[in-house]
């Protein structure tokens, strides 16, 4: 009999070549195939192979599964994999008191345990059984001889203990493992041998669980109430290249991307690069200008022109992006932020890009932000991000980062027909009244100027750099005229419709607003549920647009007697909203390369709604 | 190579490019610009010959397209009645390649200057000429930057004094054809401001080359790099080493010729002496860049004395931008005939192969 359990954190940690990310992957599937709401996060090291068993070289893959709605990847571990000292010894500090610890004690060798910095084997001291139920298996040797029929060389075996331990977990948890191995047919058809030792370690894994009294208890997590429909599971990087290719499909035009790879932002080159069906054309360029640049000349020309890149690469692009803010040419700039500065912690998480994007070009340079707000959210930002830069003739940035494009949740199946149609409206008639065409002709609404594509007869005219005289576009050192077209560009972006903010507060009573931005939706909505669940009032403001800003935010902000900023940077955001609003908006930030910290947070949060609560 | 790819290649530069319904004159390609540049540049007379040349080529107005960098050359666009962009320093490239990609249809000119395109650019004129992308560059040399008002460029001789090298510049010159021929370039040619009717055939033959052209353009900056060409350009000039396809390589009036020394490398030698036999006969369309390299390196690095004017290597190879197009035509052709229509298709790949169902 399975003891009902309402959710779970998991965490598998071994070595980069222990095939980590993989097992956690699967085993979120089986989890989301199960009907539960997930949430994954996975971690790895920069170095693609670092020395083996060594602290640098841990790789771990997270899921977090419910029966209920969940939004982050969860904190305190129930169950942590281990396959090596290196793996317990950075993760045991996440592993609640009284979870289940499993490792596979054939790795505690002496070599691995200074490698990872034990003087001792902490399996044999008698001290993690005291905090954690250790379940300390030879998964070598039990691995070997469930595969041994194959007649796989040591190395080969030795990769297929991942899918012991997955079928163990998911013993567990009482998982089906027909997605798996379903799976394991697809990927390894074509070497029988390696498919079959895989299969047999996962059914061995299981049977472990099953036959050994190992463990005390089993557990089931109940499916979740999900809203009808036909569900995936979709990971940021993979939503972000369907927004995009979605809205090359309802504007009509050839999505062409310049991308040159960089962590955590290479995923979108892949993707994108398997859809030449689509007529996506995929340009990895020589650096990061010439791609943003490429990506510009393809906008020029008619097509969807976007670029791809993370932090240091957006540095690279600005002046390009600038280009763009002076012709007025669509262009979508995705940038998958990572810690930072410089190099920084190129496969950890950060927002701190926010005023780079927003700010970070010579002269005045007003654009459109987007944030979206988790893994699945990256579709529908891609897709507007597009929609904005085509319809309003303007660069636009998407601020996505390492924990959206790498974390995954079920997201449901968008109708492709319901799409909403983007069209670019090109300009093929002349504008003028002898017959020309003056580039620079606005709508006297929306301020987008008239987009004409080389090849339409008597259109020509030229764009550039240099500043133009309003209207005609003719080159202009005019001062006045300056002062006018700087104007006219920040009216512009500034008249850009965004949806209004939503003041999120189901007592109606809340003097406290956490207001944030991004990735980190996740952990301020799970804290602001914590904050709830204990019977206190606060309202949750989530913004995704960063510029323009929600046309109601001043007066959302001022209706609260205390905003808080929770942010990974140092109030990047909090200092618009001071700058911008005059409220005391204040920043709360932890910038360790993860998301932030959900009981952590909720601690911070209660004690500022206790005080403003009972002022 | 496929027998697809012979074809596309075998094409002209020109071949997808929309012909003009009625025949047009220069006045078409004026644009109501004003000229701004300094009375007696170099750049008046490639504008002009451009202006001369479009109309003979006989393509669509509209599908013209100047892209520029920035420095003097590259205010080029705004002189020209046809599409353009003056966009920033060394990154005219990046933006026509991307044009090039998405828009055969296009006649795609860059005009860039000896700054632009071998310092800040210098980058993407390598990625460019091995790519091959079908675009036709004008690179005009002057030796100097003229519109930040005279600091040596990369181009210019070694000690050369300007106000940023008062005491001569320490860096050694780049020869834009040798750099060119590294770069892999298939069709690599340099010509002479002064040399109108030059100019006009080797910008010519450019423009008909399918893949990236690289046209090296001396052109003389009478304010601050003023007769940097005169031994090339007086009308007795000896400087001038012409290349002709199939012609021994001839200077000074047919009185020296190149011929190949012991040691491999190419000199110039009394023909009276050598006898005309073993001068050189030049062969834009050998398949190996070994000789057209050496040709390169009879350019003065110093103070310029002497240098080939020609074609140096024009070679057949597939463009980037053709088997772009042709990659995605092949992953059209694969797609089941059961998707009809690319939201058949996206609805198809946003579902992907694992899903299921909530009721």
């Amino acid at each position: 009999m399975a003891e009902q359990v309402s959710r779970v954190v998991v965490r598998f940690a071994g070595d980069s070549g222990d095939g980590m990310q993989l097992t956690g992957g699967r085993f979120g599937t089986e989890a989301a195939r199960q009907g539960n709401d997930i949430v994954t996060l996975p971690d790895f090291p920069a170095e693609i192979r670092a020395p083996q068993g060594s602290i640098a070289g841990v790789s771990s893959f997270q899921v977090h599964f419910a029966d209920r709605d969940i939004v982050t990847p969860g904190e305190d571990l129930d169950v942590l994999v281990a396959m090596n000292p290196a793996a317990l010894k950075v993760h045991l500090p996440s592993l609640r008191r009284g979870g289940i610890l499993i490792t596979d004690s054939s790795e505690f060798t002496k070599r691995n345990l200074t490698h990872a910095g034990y003087q001792t084997d902490p399996l044999t001291e008698g001290v993690l059984e005291a905090s954690y139920q250790l379940v300390s298996l030879d998964l070598t040797s039990v691995t070997a001889e469930a595969v041994a029929p194959f007649g796989l060389k040591r190395k080969a075996v030795a990769r297929t203990r991942n899918m012991f331990a997955l079928g163990l977990v998911s013993w567990l948890y009482s998982r089906d493992m027909a997605p798996t191995r379903d799976w394991l047919q697809t990927r390894f058809a074509a070497q029988p041998e390696i498919r079959d030792a895989n299969l047999a370690a996962l059914e061995a894994g299981w049977n472990y669980g099953e036959n050994t009294e190992t463990f005390a208890v089993r557990y089931e997590v109940a499916p979740t109430t999900q809203a009808p429909g036909r569900y995936r599971q979709i990971s940021g990087s993979r939503a972000t290249a369907l927004g995009l290719l979605a809205a090359s499909v309802a504007s009509g035009l050839p999505l062409f991307l310049g991308a040159y790879p960089i962590t955590p932002a290479s995923d979108l080159l892949h993707e994108l690069g398997k859809r030449k069906a689509f007529g996506v054309q995929t340009f990895q360029a020589e650096d990061e200008i010439a791609a943003v640049g490429a990506a510009l000349g393809a906008s020029f020309g008619g097509a969807l022109g976007v670029t791809t890149t993370s932090g240091p690469g957006l540095a690279l692009k600005q002046e390009m992006i600038n280009l763009a803010v002076m012709t007025e040419l669509p262009l979508v700039v995705i940038d998958v932020q990572r810690a930072g500065p410089s190099t920084g912690m190129p496969t950890k998480n950060e927002q701190a890009d926010l005023l780079q994007a927003l700010w970070g070009r010579n002269g005045e340079s007003p654009i459109p932000v987007i944030a979206p707000n988790s893994p699945a959210d990256c579709f529908r930002a891609a897709f507007e991000a597009c929609r904005i830069a085509l319809t309003h003739r303007t660069p636009v940035i998407m601020l996505s980062d390492a924990y959206l494009a790498n974390g995954s949740e079920p997201w449901m199946i968008p109708d492709a027909t319901a799409l909403p149609v983007i069209d670019p409206g090109f300009a093929t008639l002349p504008n003028t009244e002898d017959g020309g065409f003056a580039p620079y002709r606005r709508d006297p609404l929306t301020l987008d100027r008239p987009w004409a594509l080389p090849g339409t007869p008597d259109l020509q005219h030229r764009i550039g750099g240099l500043e133009k005289s309003d209207g005609m576009g003719a080159v202009s050192y005019d001062g006045n005229n300056h002062d006018t077209m700087v104007r006219l560009r920040a009216d512009h972006i500034a008249r850009i419709p965004v949806s209004d903010a939503v003041w999120d507060d189901p007592s109606g009573m809340a003097k406290l607003a956490v207001v944030g931005w991004g990735s980190t939706w996740g952990s301020i909505t799970a804290a602001v549920r914590r904050v709830r669940e204990l019977g206190l009032p606060i309202a949750q403001i989530h913004i995704r647009n960063l510029n323009p800003l929600p046309a109601n935010l001043g007066a959302l902000l001022r209706r609260a007697d205390r905003v808080i900023v929770p942010e990974i940077n140092l109030g990047q955001f909090a200092t618009i909203l001071r700058a911008k609003y005059l409220v005391d908006a204040r920043s709360w930030s932890r910038i360790r390369g993860m998301p932030l910290t959900v009981s952590e947070l909720t601690e911070y949060l209660l004690s500022e709604v206790e005080e403003v609560q009972h002022v | 190579m496929s027998e697809n790819q012979d074809q596309t290649h075998a094409q002209g530069g020109l071949s997808k490019v929309p012909l003009s319904a009625t025949p047009l004159k220069r006045k078409d390609f004026t644009s109501d610009q004003e000229v701004r540049w300094c009375p007696g540049c170099g750049d008046y007379a490639i504008l002009s010959a451009v202006q001369g040349l479009l109309p003979e080529l006989g393509i669509a107005r509209e599908n013209t397209v100047v892209i520029s960098g920035i420095g003097c050359s590259s205010r080029f666009p705004y002189y020209l009645n046809s599409y353009g962009m003056h966009s920033i320093h060394g990154r005219a490239l990046t933006i026509a390649t991307g044009l090039a990609i998405t828009r055969p249809d296009l006649a795609i000119m860059v005009i860039t200057g000896d700054g632009d395109a071998l310092s800040i650019g210098g980058n993407h004129l390598i990625h460019a000429l091995r790519r091959n992308v079908n675009i036709t560059i004008l690179l005009f040399n002057n030796r100097i930057y003229g519109l930040t008002k005279g600091q040596f460029s990369p181009t210019s001789e070694v000690g050369k004094i300007t106000k940023s090298s008062p005491a001569g510049s320490l860096d050694t010159p780049v020869n834009a054809v040798s750099l060119a021929l590294g770069a892999e370039a298939t069709f690599v040619a340099r010509s002479i401001d002064a040399d109108r009717a030059h100019l006009t055939s080797v910008l010519r033959a450019a423009f008909e080359h399918r893949g990236s052209s690289l046209v090296e353009i001396y052109q003389n900056c009478p304010i601050f790099n003023d007769g940097a060409w005169d031994a090339l350009t007086a009308p007795d000039s000896e400087g001038v080493i012409r290349l002709e396809a199939g012609q021994p390589v001839l200077a000074s009036g047919g009185r020296l010729g190149v011929v190949q020394a012991s040691d491999g490398h190419l000199e110039l030698a009394p023909v009276s002496e050598v006898g005309l036999e073993k001068v050189i006969v030049h062969d834009p369309t050998a398949t190996d860049p070994t000789r057209a390299f050496a040709l390169s390196r009879l350019t003065d690095s110093g103070l310029m004395r002497r240098s080939p004017i020609g074609i140096f290597r024009k070679v057949d190879r597939p463009c980037y931008d053709d088997l772009s197009r042709e990659q995605i035509a092949t992953a059209q052709g694969r797609v089941s005939p059961d998707l009809h229509g690319k939201t058949s298709q996206l609805q198809a790949l946003l579902a992907g192969d694992d899903t299921w169902a909530v009721s």
